[in-house]
């Protein structure tokens, strides 16, 4: 079980995420559509506005003191490898993105401002998690099994 | 310029900015206190570890409570903003077949390509990650082609 005080505070987080998805309209398809259609270009605020704050979070505190204080971890940026499956994924999420409107995010702040009919989302959402998952780590185990018996 | 401004932002652009910037806080919140980069999408497979033994979900266990607690946060957030300035529920009118083929690529897309638009768009670009930051354009530029095909079959949404 995970810290009482890192649930709080990732609580309090949530919140204040969630609170910004739903008055910048991105829990609503039709406004993050209207964008990827080329027709109104707010989205950009969403995204330039929220990267501003959390890049000078991510490049002041650490700066200010090693580690944070409620988990003792130290700060680290968030750097994945570039690798093909970055490009392939991205490229994957990208047709969803366009034909729904919808992202993780934004669809569970979807829920929250009452718009049950993103039940339909979110259940695609996790079936796809669960199919890449379940194929990935039976070819992992298959790796695994392969290399051990060299 | 006024009317470039018009052009390009039918629907002005105070309630984006501030949204954006209320998403910034709480991911920069969550940083500062506890040293974690919030994403979305890894919810969705370390909650798949309380029901499947699979290992692609089981590596996530660690995180995922405090997962749960995060979507649920965002659910909650999103409902305060609904109580106080929408006034009641909000429906879409985005075909149900499309939520749901959209989000099953979602599902796939945004684990195999390690995030989405919070844990890559947010985070990793406010990380300057050079991962992130393709991660971002091609998925964008997808996103962009395939919503104008749709809107070319007559099955835009633009207002």
């Amino acid at each position: 079980m995970t810290d009482r005080r890192v649930l709080a505070l990732v609580y309090a987080g949530g919140v204040l995420f969630g609170f910004g998805l739903g008055f910048s309209h991105m829990a609503r398809p039709e406004v993050v559509l209207s964008f990827l259609e080329l027709y109104d270009f707010g989205l950009l605020f969403v995204m330039f506005g929220a990267a501003i704050v959390t890049g000078t979070a991510y490049f002041a505190v650490p700066r200010l003191r090693d580690t944070a204080p409620i988990t003792g971890s130290a700060y680290a940026r968030r750097l994945k490898t570039l690798d093909k499956n970055v490009v392939i994924g991205g490229g994957i999420f990208g047709v969803g993105w366009g034909l729904s409107g919808i992202c993780p995010g934004a669809a569970y702040a979807s829920l929250g401002i009452g718009n049950y009919i993103m039940l339909y989302g979110v259940a695609g959402m996790f079936a796809g998690a669960y199919v890449q998952g379940v194929v990935r780590s039976s070819a992992a185990d298959e790796t695994k099994a392969a290399t051990a018996d060299d | 310029m006024q009317e470039l401004i018009e052009i390009l932002f039918p629907n002005g652009v105070f309630h984006y900015a501030v949204g954006g910037i209320f998403v910034g806080l709480g991911a920069a919140l969550i940083y500062v206190g506890t040293g974690i980069s919030a994403g979305a999408s890894t919810f969705l497979e370390s909650t798949l570890s309380y029901v499947s033994d699979a290992s692609r979900f089981q590596q996530y266990r660690p995180s995922r409570d405090w997962r749960v607690v995060f979507t649920l946060g965002i659910v909650s957030g999103a409902a305060v903003y609904a109580v106080v300035f929408q006034g009641g529920i909000w429906l879409t009118e985005v075909e149900p077949w499309r939520l749901l083929a959209g989000g099953f690529l979602i599902g796939v897309g945004t684990r195999v390509g390690k995030g989405c638009t919070s844990g890559h768009g947010v985070c990793g670009v406010g990380s300057a990650s050079g991962a992130s930051i393709v991660n971002v354009a091609v998925f964008l530029s997808i996103a962009v082609g395939v919503a104008l095909v749709m809107a070319s079959l007559g099955l835009g949404v633009a207002r």
